[in-house]
């Protein structure tokens, strides 16, 4: 099932055996390894950081091995920034922004995949085109509608707007465009069965590996989001990104700089927890959608 | 029904019929249904598309193109963040205002300084991982999940961490410098060094990213190509730079494009960067970006009708670069005779 979200992947293997032109030498291997260091180093110095007391993150040279102190500097961060609420709220906002993202996408992606209407083509190239305007534009009148609504403060505030992305659009518009054929439309209309039926049972079946692949990036990107629940959200109900700039925008030097690098392995392992999982999936997803872009 | 689908999805990555633009052949109606069935049949046909698609440009139209163009007429007024209802008619002042400010004339600099500094070896960077990663390895799988690690670090929890190993005085960094003979190199308050600070902590997080998007394009490019050219005597980098970069030159526009949009929309990593005097990109706003600058306006300040004029400069500006760019890859595409 796997193959029809990843066909770069299988065109590749399919080709490993043509010859030795292509295969890496010594040098190849020195550049990733490097690379690869560079990217993973300030992940474990984010644990050694946060294991180690906050005189010693605070003495040069700085320390290379994890120390005894982690569960300490944890308690302490839990009650400086109510990490519990936040990892909660995280959850529930990066969940429900990604259930609603992937239902909706998939739909929009289907019609301007599979089904003719007019106006198709524009509307088209309006969804690409939104992916260009930045959320600053609308931000103040966004703070005013919603401290309107008396939503200041409440994960609506931060759910609502992200209902829907145009990138989950394009991205269901291009795998389905591909992977489902006409005749299987076809067949369930001559059987009768109304949109919604041929959504659920054609549709969903065959969008599924995409949709978990959407699913996955989408709540990465929610969880991650910043500069909007930075503005909405105060300390009372943070996500963990809001709870985190509270941690480490604290200026002065009596600050505990071991508990804000607790604070960001917090915010940070749940993340790279999937990552380890379903890592492979996630680099599937983003070279598929990537192709036709 | 479970084995069509299945069926379905197997033949999922040939190509679909057509180009995908034509409609399928309607159905043939099934004779001896009552008129009311048909007639919804056929409703069901016409607006079912509108319906699928009509979610995205609700949520778009309500919480993007509104708020865009209440956003322009907040900019021609004066307007206290704490009493918004009340709303005084200043015409072009707010942005006249701007063009006289020299803060506005810095955090521009700062955003096109600290866009060229992270994007430009970002990408760069990400196309040579690329075609590192294009070739035939041990451990593939184990490099691609490395490099997009970052990816899955937040905005604020890198910047936490760079913040702590860009510490002038304690910071891994200048100790690891040290050891080169460089001394003492103030990350925070120098406007050059702060600037290539926060434009690493870009770097870092999206280099892995764009490398996976460049090697998904390469691996579209035919292999056949490669092989003519090695036969031909031509070099792997003469590949690389004859071959493989104007293949996939559709994506690397792409992705310059989504760089310079996250570009000029950078935020949370100055705000974070700059810990306590983050609002105001440092002491002196050597690392204040257009953003930090708008919601400094917008919030500490509560001048929401300046800020606005700042948010739809933005606007202008993103089209601008897009008018440029547009322009440039239609006379490089000119050019290049493709």
């Amino acid at each position: 099932m796997a193959t029809s979200v990843f066909p770069a992947a299988r065109r590749r293997r399919f080709r490993a055996g043509a010859g030795d032109q292509d295969k890496a030498g010594p040098v190849t291997y020195l550049v990733l390894v490097l690379a690869a260091a560079v990217s993973l180093f300030p992940l474990y110095w984010t644990f050694v950081a946060a294991s180690s007391t906050g005189e010693r993150v605070a003495q040069s040279p700085p320390p290379l091995l994890p120390g005894g102190s982690l569960w300490t500097n944890v308690s302490t961060a839990w009650d400086q920034a109510d990490m519990g609420t936040a990892l909660l709220n995280s959850t529930v906002v990066a969940g429900c922004v990604a259930l609603s993202t992937v239902l909706f996408s998939t739909l929009a992606g289907f019609a301007f995949a599979k089904l003719a209407f007019r106006g198709r083509g524009a509307l088209l190239a309006v969804v690409v085109a939104t992916m260009t305007i930045p959320p600053q534009l609308s931000v103040i009148p966004l703070y005013r509608i919603i401290t309107g609504l008396d939503w200041g403060n409440h994960l609506q505030a931060v759910i609502l707007p992200s209902l829907v992305a145009a990138f989950g659009v394009f991205f269901m518009r291009q795998f389905l465009t591909e992977a489902l054929p006409f005749e299987l439309i076809e067949a369930a209309r001559v059987d009768g069965a109304h949109s919604l039926r041929i959504i659920w049972h054609v549709v969903f079946p065959v969008a599924r590996p995409a949709m978990a692949v959407l699913g996955m990036l989408v709540f990465v990107q929610s969880w991650n989001d910043f500069f909007w629940p930075f503005v909405v959200l105060t300390q009372q109900n943070p996500t963990v990104q809001v709870a985190l700039s509270a941690i480490g925008g604290g200026s002065g030097h009596d600050i505990n700089q071991a508990v804000i690098m607790t604070g960001a392995l917090i915010g940070t392992l749940p993340l790279l927890l999937i990552f380890a999982l379903l890592g492979k999936y996630i680099v599937g997803g983003i070279t598929a959608g990537a192709v036709k872009s | 029904m479970a084995t069509t689908i299945r069926a379905g999805t197997e033949d999922g990555s040939a190509p679909a019929p057509a180009d995908g633009t034509t409609a399928p052949p309607a159905p043939p109606a099934p004779r001896a249904r009552p008129a009311w069935r048909s007639r919804l049949y056929r409703l069901d046909l016409k607006a079912a598309p509108y319906a699928f698609v009509a979610p995205f440009f609700l949520c778009f139209a309500a919480f993007g193109l509104f708020p865009l163009l209440w956003t322009g007429w907040l900019s021609l007024h004066h307007v206290d963040l704490l009493t918004p209802d009340t709303m005084e008619w200043r015409g072009l002042d707010n942005y006249t205002r701007l063009w006289g400010n020299d803060q506005f004339w810095t955090a521009l600099r700062n955003t096109f300084t600290i866009g060229v500094i992270s994007t430009v070896p970002q990408l760069a960077m990400a196309l040579g991982l690329a075609h590192l990663l294009n070739y035939r390895l041990r451990g593939r799988g184990f490099f691609r999940v490395a490099i997009l690690a970052p990816y899955a670090t937040s905005i604020a929890a890198a910047t936490l961490v760079f913040v702590q190993l860009f510490n002038p005085d304690y910071g891994l960094i200048n100790w690891f410098l040290s050891l080169f003979g460089v001394h003492g190199t103030d990350w925070y308050a120098d406007t050059w060094p702060s600037q290539i600070a926060i434009s690493t902590i870009v770097t870092w997080r999206w280099t892995g990213y764009n490398a996976l998007i460049y090697l998904a394009a390469m691996q579209a490019v035919p292999k056949d190509l490669y092989e003519a050219a090695s036969l031909d005597g031509a070099s792997r980098w003469q590949q690389f730079t004859r071959i493989t970069v104007p293949s996939i030159r559709p994506t690397i526009l792409f992705t310059i494009v989504v760089s310079t949009i996250g570009a000029t929309q950078l935020f949370g990593e100055p705000l974070l960067f700059g810990g306590g005097v983050g609002v105001s990109g440092g002491s002196a706003h050597q690392f204040q970006t257009l953003s930090l600058y708008l919601y400094e306006l917008g919030w500490p300040s509560r001048q929401l009708g300046r800020a606005s004029a700042v948010a739809w400069t933005m606007l202008l500006l993103l089209l601008l670069i897009g008018a440029v760019q547009h322009l440039f890859t239609r006379r490089n595409r000119a050019q290049l005779g493709g």
